[in-house]
């Protein structure tokens, strides 16, 4: 493994020719055959709203370009909807790779701009927490309040509220020793500042 | 036949309306569906997301205790059918993650039992045969695009049911309930569910594409088999979208049961859509 500095676009960065290995490991995936036939990323229903497309992800876990693959928007906003993994021709497993960089990113407490998709996982894994089952009004209420967008999808929720789309009250999973455990086995020892 | 059942949280709230109806056309066609007992949210997507063991040790959990009821287990949702299947093979293959669920729970998992989705159930199990000839009420003259989203049918060697690109249980299921199936583009696009909450412009100008897609071609309504999709494509669109069903809703219409309290909890409104071509009585005012 070999840390290295570059000056790229006049800026600093760093290249570390250990990353590609360390997000293998972790997620049990190859990625070094990726060739770059860009299929995944013609495919993929999200590169308009990314900042890199899914192949220059790859491309930069290759050459190590941590910081930047890391600090993406595109780890967060992938939708794991499979297209790119059912139709590369390498068997690359892009969202499985995905998961496993926002969980490096989580790890390493890198920001990227968004923000709120890494409030919501938090917010959404406390509710499990709590609950064991998803309760979309705490969920709802603590997401808004935390990003500070109280008004965002109002007359929504209250539309939703009146077709009985949204439960008033919470239900708890009765065996909460077994929830506790998971979390606490699983769970994260440290929390992210996001 | 008798079948363990994970409804998932869903089921239980923002799609109460599909969760109703498949209870309903289950008992219709025979299916005694039992409960996973105490069941907890698969975790998707934030589990997954942002922590690869507490995401398969919260589907794991289920696993277990679906394991116990000694059936196979039918999901409705796309989103807890996708991870059940990922976290099945990973119990298997990581015996670590094996070992520690099994101090949790008390019990050994094998994964000795099928994990199906309910489309999968209903077009392959009870076969399109016997829905044909238990049609009492068949949906003439309504033309609907079948949405199958993304992970109900990918990737194919996991869900081992359709074909990834084209698939056609739903197209079948849509013609044996006598109603008209239309070819269309966007078939197993993404809507982006998992990002409803968070980039409501995103995930709007997916929904738009979709249903527009499905406006170009002659449809009148669309038909979904997951929660996500459904909740989508009928709350993003805004004013003049399609109606958005469940396969469980129209298949239970065409079966002659009433579905006013699946219905009338659609945010786009299907009522007059179903009105003007006699496919309800009443119209939803009783
Ligand atoms: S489809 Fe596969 S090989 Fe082609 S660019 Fe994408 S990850 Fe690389
Ligand atoms: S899984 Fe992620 S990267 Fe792949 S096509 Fe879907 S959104 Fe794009």
């Amino acid at each position: 493994m070999k840390v290295i500095t570059i000056t790229s676009a006049g800026k600093k960065e760093t290249v570390d020719s250990g990353f590609a290995e360390r997000v293998q490991q972790k997620s049990g995936k190859e990625l070094r055959q990726c060739y770059h036939c860009l299929k995944c990323s013609a495919g993929c229903p999200l590169t308009f709203a990314m900042d890199w497309t899914p192949n220059q992800i790859i491309r930069m876990v290759q050459l190590g370009l941590e910081k930047r693959v890391l600090s993406s928007s595109t780890i967060w906003l992938c939708a794991s909807c499979e297209t790119c993994s059912t139709r590369c021709p390498n068997e690359v497993d892009l969202p499985a790779i995905m998961d496993t960089l926002k969980e490096m990113a989580i790890r390493n407490d890198m920001r990227s701009e968004q923000t709120v998709i890494q409030v919501f996982h938090r917010v959404f894994l406390n509710c499990l927490r709590e609950y064991g089952r998803l309760h979309e009004l705490s969920l709802l209420l603590s997401l808004k309040l935390l990003t500070l967008n109280l008004f965002e999808d109002m007359m929504l929720g209250v539309k939703m509220f009146a077709k009985g789309k949204i439960n008033p009250l919470p239900t708890r999973i009765e065996n909460v020793r077994q929830l506790d455990l998971i979390f606490k086995i699983f769970g994260e020892s440290k929390r992210s500042r996001t | 036949m008798k079948l363990s059942y994970f409804p998932g949280c869903s089921l239980d709230g923002t799609a109460k309306e599909y969760g109703l109806s498949t209870r309903a056309i289950c008992e219709r066609l025979g299916l005694e569906l039992i409960e996973v007992p105490d069941w907890n949210c698969c975790g998707a997507s934030s589990g997954h997301s942002t922590n690869f063991l507490l995401g398969h040790a919260l589907a794991a959990r289920n696993l277990i205790l679906a394991e116990q009821q000694g059936l196979d287990l039918v999901v409705a949702c796309a989103a807890c059918f996708s991870r059940f299947k990922k976290t099945n093979i990973v119990l298997k293959e990581n015996a670590e993650l094996n070992r520690k669920m099994e101090g949790i729970m008390g019990i050994p998992y094998t994964g000795g039992f099928e994990i199906r989705h309910l489309l999968d159930v209903i077009c392959n199990t009870i076969g399109l045969e016997t829905i044909r000839e238990k049609v009492v009420n068949p949906l003439k003259n309504l033309k609907l695009v079948p949405y199958y989203g993304c992970v109900i049918v990918r990737p194919q060697e996991l869900t081992q049911f359709d074909d990834e690109e084209q698939p056609k249980a739903m197209d079948n299921l849509t013609e044996a309930i006598g109603a008209e199936c239309l070819p269309w583009s966007e078939k197993t696009d993404c809507c982006g569910a998992s990002l409803s909450l968070t980039r409501v412009d995103i995930v709007k100008k997916l929904a738009r594409d979709i249903v527009d897609m499905g406006k170009e071609a002659g449809a009148q309504a669309i038909i979904t088999a997951c929660p996500l999709c459904q909740a989508n494509l009928d709350m993003r669109y805004g004013e003049d979208g399609l109606p958005v069903f469940y396969f469980t809703e129209l298949l239970g219409l065409a079966l002659g049961i009433d579905g006013n309290t699946w219905l009338e909890r659609h945010m786009t409104d299907p009522m007059p859509l179903l009105t003007s071509l006699k496919l309800v009585r009443g119209g939803g005012d009783e």
